[in-house]
């Protein structure tokens, strides 16, 4: 009774209830292209472009500007492209070529923030862009407007390619013989992603950002046998855990992206052991 | 006009010739067997010809209204579908998406369509199967459903008794006997030539970096090469 007085409390704040929405809504979207990410080995590219979102946003702190994601979107989107050409291109190594990218973004944008920040807080800044931070609770009206239009765009892109994005995913090379333009589809996946990526940030931080992707999609693919089970399932695993993360995070004082992360991990045992059961059974 | 026409043709990798001097004419209604050893450049000219890689030089020319929406191919088994959740339907019906154009979802006559491939091909009763938990037949036939809903006109195949037992692979190829006979030109490559004598219309040996015979069942069992090969074959 305590907790329910407690959350109906913290509830009647509205930055608590934009916090709620635009978390189910980024926990929504990054879990629909988990499987395509785990299975294209786009992870890479996934963790990649993380690092390119943290140092375009230290970009945009030492710029100033009120709202970074107009500078940190199109500039991850158009690193998606690049590292996914890079991917394709069989003569520079893909996995090479996101390491130098990635990790050149994580030193600059560190060194960026150091010398133009003038915040006194410096090392609380940078650890709050990587692992998230309470920044979730301080999510303004408009922000929470952009990221639900930014996630209903995902969803949309989504719902409208669904046997597209399973056919390019499951083997490209057929979809290519047969008439499917893979080469058009990996590049909306590609930016599909950095979009996923950009709004997870806000949720989780740079750091986090691919496993909340990622292990949705894991814990369903450990039950689960088709993509339409697998990708429902896990959205409904990502949006509790989202969810039950928040509150918890809300009610414990926790930092948000962790505690989001902790759950997803939870989750994942228990359906690797369901997974287990499910195949001695 | 031959569905499919290749003239002097050099494929490879990346400057490295594999085969050259590759000319050939696939007709409507054909059933061309690629023989040849291991690594002489048959899933190579496979690739090339289904435009997944270009050609070194040379010319593939189509007949008029032959697009790649109208081809289907059975690759040969891969390890990267190994871990991908799919059910045996969602696969098969992924061979009608060269119909759909820009539309999101499959209609009805494209999902039984995909039925009644998998009714033909004896895998109806594993629809709701996970793909990669399947025997190695039973998924190559779930591929071969799949190439059926992507062909209308011409189909592909590579390999398509590799993994499998003999008795699998015979019923293989009596099944894409019966649909060359339905009227599908048929591209196959495999290295049964016994097998390939008997059901096939044409032959091209690849032998190391050239083309070693091209042309039909009778004229390959009088050449010198296609006697070695086929007393090779039934011995
Ligand atoms: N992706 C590739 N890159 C470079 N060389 C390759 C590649 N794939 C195959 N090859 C080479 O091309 C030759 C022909 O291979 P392949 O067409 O697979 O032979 P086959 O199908 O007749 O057994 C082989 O020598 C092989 O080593
Ligand atoms: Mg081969």
């Amino acid at each position: 009774m305590e907790i329910m007085d407690k959350l109906a409390l913290y509830f009647q704040f509205p930055f608590v209830r934009y916090a709620m929405v635009a978390g189910i809504l980024i926990a929504l979207c990054s879990s629909l292209l988990g499987v395509t990410l785990v299975l294209k080995r786009f992870s890479f590219i996934g963790d990649g472009l993380s690092h390119v979102a943290f140092g375009a946003t230290a970009a945009a702190v030492a710029l100033n500007l009120t709202n970074n994601i107009f500078l940190v979107l199109p500039v991850t989107i158009i690193c998606a492209i690049l590292l996914l050409r890079a991917g394709q291109n069989a003569k520079i190594r893909g996995d090479a070529s996101i390491a130098m990218i990635s990790v050149g973004a994580l030193a600059v944008g560190y060194l960026i923030m150091n010398i133009f920040s003038k915040s006194s807080n410096l090392s609380g800044d940078v650890c709050a862009t990587l692992f998230g931070s309470t920044s979730i609770l301080t999510l303004t009206r408009a922000s929470v407007w952009l990221c639900a239009g930014l996630s209903m765009a995902v969803i949309t892109v989504f719902l409208l390619f669904y046997h597209k994005i399973f056919a390019v995913t499951f083997d490209e090379d057929f979809a290519t013989a047969t008439g499917t333009k893979a080469k058009t589809y990996n590049l909306l996946l590609a930016a599909v992603i950095a979009v996923i990526i950009v709004l997870a940030m806000n949720l989780v931080g740079a750091l986090l950002v691919s496993a909340l992707v990622v292990f949705p999609a894991l814990s369903a693919m450990r039950v689960l046998k088709s993509f339409k089970a697998v990708t429902i399932c896990s959205v409904l695993v990502s949006v509790s855990c989202a969810a039950l993360g928040i509150l918890i995070s809300i009610l414990a004082g926790t930092p948000v992206g962790a505690t989001i992360l902790a759950v997803n991990i939870a989750g994942f045992g228990i359906f690797s052991l369901i997974g287990l059961a499910a195949r001695s059974g | 006009m031959p569905q499919l026409s290749c003239r002097d043709l050099t494929i490879g990798y990346e400057g490295k010739t594999v085969v050259s001097g590759l000319s050939f004419d696939v007709n409507a209604g054909d059933y061309l067997c690629i023989v040849g050893e291991n690594g002489t450049g048959k899933s190579t000219l496979m690739k090339t010809l289904l435009k997944l890689m270009p050609p070194m030089s040379g010319r593939i020319t189509a007949e008029d209204g032959l697009s790649s929406n109208q081809i289907g191919y059975l690759p040969q088994q891969t390890a990267a579908q190994r871990d991908f959740p799919a059910s045996v339907k969602e696969v098969v019906r992924s061979g009608c998406l060269n119909r759909c154009g820009m539309r999101p979802f499959y209609s009805k006559p494209e999902k039984r369509m995909a039925d009644e491939n998998m009714e033909k091909l004896g895998i109806a009763a594993l629809a709701k199967r996970c793909y990669r938990e399947l025997s190695g037949g039973q998924q190559q036939r779930v591929l071969l459903a799949r190439a059926l809903c992507a062909a209308r006109k011409i189909l592909l195949i590579d390999e398509p008794a590799a993994g499998l037992d003999p008795k699998a692979a015979v019923e293989m190829y009596s099944l894409i006997k019966k649909l060359n006979d339905e009227g599908i030109s048929i591209v196959m490559i495999s290295h049964d030539i016994a097998a390939s004598i008997k059901h096939a219309s044409h032959i091209l040996h690849i032998g190391e970096r050239y083309p070693l015979f091209c042309g039909t069942v009778s004229e390959y069992q009088q050449s010198d090469i296609g006697r070695k090969y086929a007393g090779l074959g039934e011995s």
